[in-house]
């Protein structure tokens, strides 16, 4: 019992130096940032690709039957990424994150593959594969790449967890935290209360994998949220569930 | 020169780009021969929704099947051959006449590969990710899927580990069919959740 509120105490001193700082201090740490923030650019913090509940998106352009490829390109593209990611060793954190710190414009305004190849080249760049010079010059023009990662490395991973804190039919709460870098936790349901309906396995958590070659393993949990509350739009019958890592998670 | 007629379409500037990345990292010996056919035949003709049509169909026809499938996604699956990637760890959800399932990737576009197949350009585009979390029963009647009041609609959001796949329900004039007809019935969107069969 000591020794799990030693975890926790420590635990919550990590995450408090890397997640609660604040921004002010993060663009001063930060000389990517700072420089960014002098060029009048600012990448967001709360990534563009968190769309879960954004409005004014628009229809959706749906088509029952579409290829798996519309254009070569993808398919290449597509390959390429599993080409650099198996050279660089990425996790599966430090792929998606690459897409995440795209220019939120250039997310919006381009596809999937697209977002894979901007993932290929950036990772390619940061890993020294190749130069941003090298492409732009066979590409014979400008190739954006993502942005600079903000959050600073992990310093210390953290003990595993490996005894599920909550079962079914829990009530837990999403902690209110707005990480700079990586996380799998949805903007929408933070500081929301829901329901454990299903426990998964034990699994590397994103937020460490994607900014350390260390990892920390912890339960996963399937939470229900009643729509209604989450949107506050007297919805009825309607459940959203959201699978998140216990350190997402505290009693509620 | 101004007499050829077999130029190829100039590239766009997307195809410059991803022919710059394919071309230096070829340079360094970093793309096995053959690796990309080979990615693109794997998702062209291997992986895609007939995998996912096949466990829905065997569900239909041996209750006992659908038994294990709900139970244990991952094992079910793989008794007819399908996993590997983004179909590790794998949780079938059972549409009833009263509850609709539906899936989603709001922070990326998490999907079942291995019964599914790469998934539609719309599933990754925002609308989708956006608002199938917020006004799935509006978005869901929009897509062509209209649901009664009374259906409870389960939206799960695959953003750890799970990747989801629906049973959809038998439809009612598929009595008395083989697992092969059946199996033909089965449509990506009613996996997905976006329609009914």
């Amino acid at each position: 019992m000591a020794k799990r509120d030693h975890r926790n105490a420590r635990e919550r001193r990590f995450w408090a130096d890397v997640y609660s700082m604040p921004i002010t201090r993060v663009a001063v740490q930060i000389g990517a940032f700072g420089a960014a923030v002098r060029r009048g650019k600012v990448w967001l913090v709360d990534g563009i690709h968190d769309l879960g509940g954004m409005q004014g998106l628009g229809a959706v352009d749906h088509s029952p039957a579409e290829p798996v490829f519309h254009h070569r390109w993808e398919a290449v593209a597509r390959a390429l990424l599993a080409v650099v990611a198996g050279a660089v060793e990425a996790s599966g954190g430090e792929f998606r994150h690459s897409i995440e710190r795209m220019e939120p414009g250039h997310y919006l305004t381009s596809g999937y593959y697209e977002h894979w190849l901007t993932a290929a080249a950036t990772l390619a760049v940061e890993h020294a594969l190749v130069t941003g010079a090298e492409l732009e010059a066979r590409a014979g023009g400008r190739f954006p790449l993502s942005g600079p990662v903000l959050a600073p490395p992990v310093a210390e991973s953290g003990p595993d967890v490996g005894t599920p804190r909550f079962g079914v039919g829990d009530r837990v709460r999403v902690r209110e935290w707005h990480p700079p870098g990586h996380t799998r936790c949805p903007r929408y349901v933070r500081g929301k209360a829901g329901t454990v309906v299903r426990l998964d396995g034990i699994y590397s958590v994103p937020d460490i994998e994607a900014h350390s070659a260390a990892r920390r393993h912890e339960p996963t949990y399937a939470v229900r949220f009643d729509a209604a509350e989450l949107w506050g739009d007297g919805q009825r019958s309607v459940w959203v569930h959201v699978d998140l890592w216990d350190s997402y998670l505290e009693p509620a | 020169m101004s007499n050829s007629t077999h130029h190829p379409a100039p590239m766009s500037p997307v195809e410059q780009r991803v022919a710059a990345l394919e071309a230096l990292l070829t340079e360094r010996g970093l793309v096995p021969e053959g690796f990309i056919g080979q990615i693109t035949r794997r998702y062209e003709s291997e992986i895609g929704p007939m995998n996912g049509a096949r466990v829905v169909a065997r569900a239909w026809l041996d209750p006992r099947y659908k038994q294990r499938l709900l139970a244990d996604g991952t094992a079910a699956i793989a008794e007819l051959g399908f996993g590997g990637p983004e179909g590790d760890h794998m949780v079938a959800v059972e549409n009833t006449p009263i509850v609709h399932n539906v899936i989603v990737c709001t922070l990326c576009s998490c999907y079942p590969w291995p019964v599914l197949g790469l998934p539609p350009a719309w599933y990754k585009d925002p609308p989708y990710r956006a608002r199938m979390v917020r006004e799935p029963r509006a978005l869901l009647a929009e897509m062509g899927c209209p649901l009664p009041e009374e259906v409870e609609i389960r939206v799960w959001d695959s953003s750890a580990e799970v990747r989801y796949l629906v049973l959809p329900q038998r439809p009612p004039a598929a009595e008395g069919m083989t697992e092969a007809e059946l199996t033909a019935l089965v449509t990506r969107d009613s996996m997905i959740g976006v329609a009914r069969l």
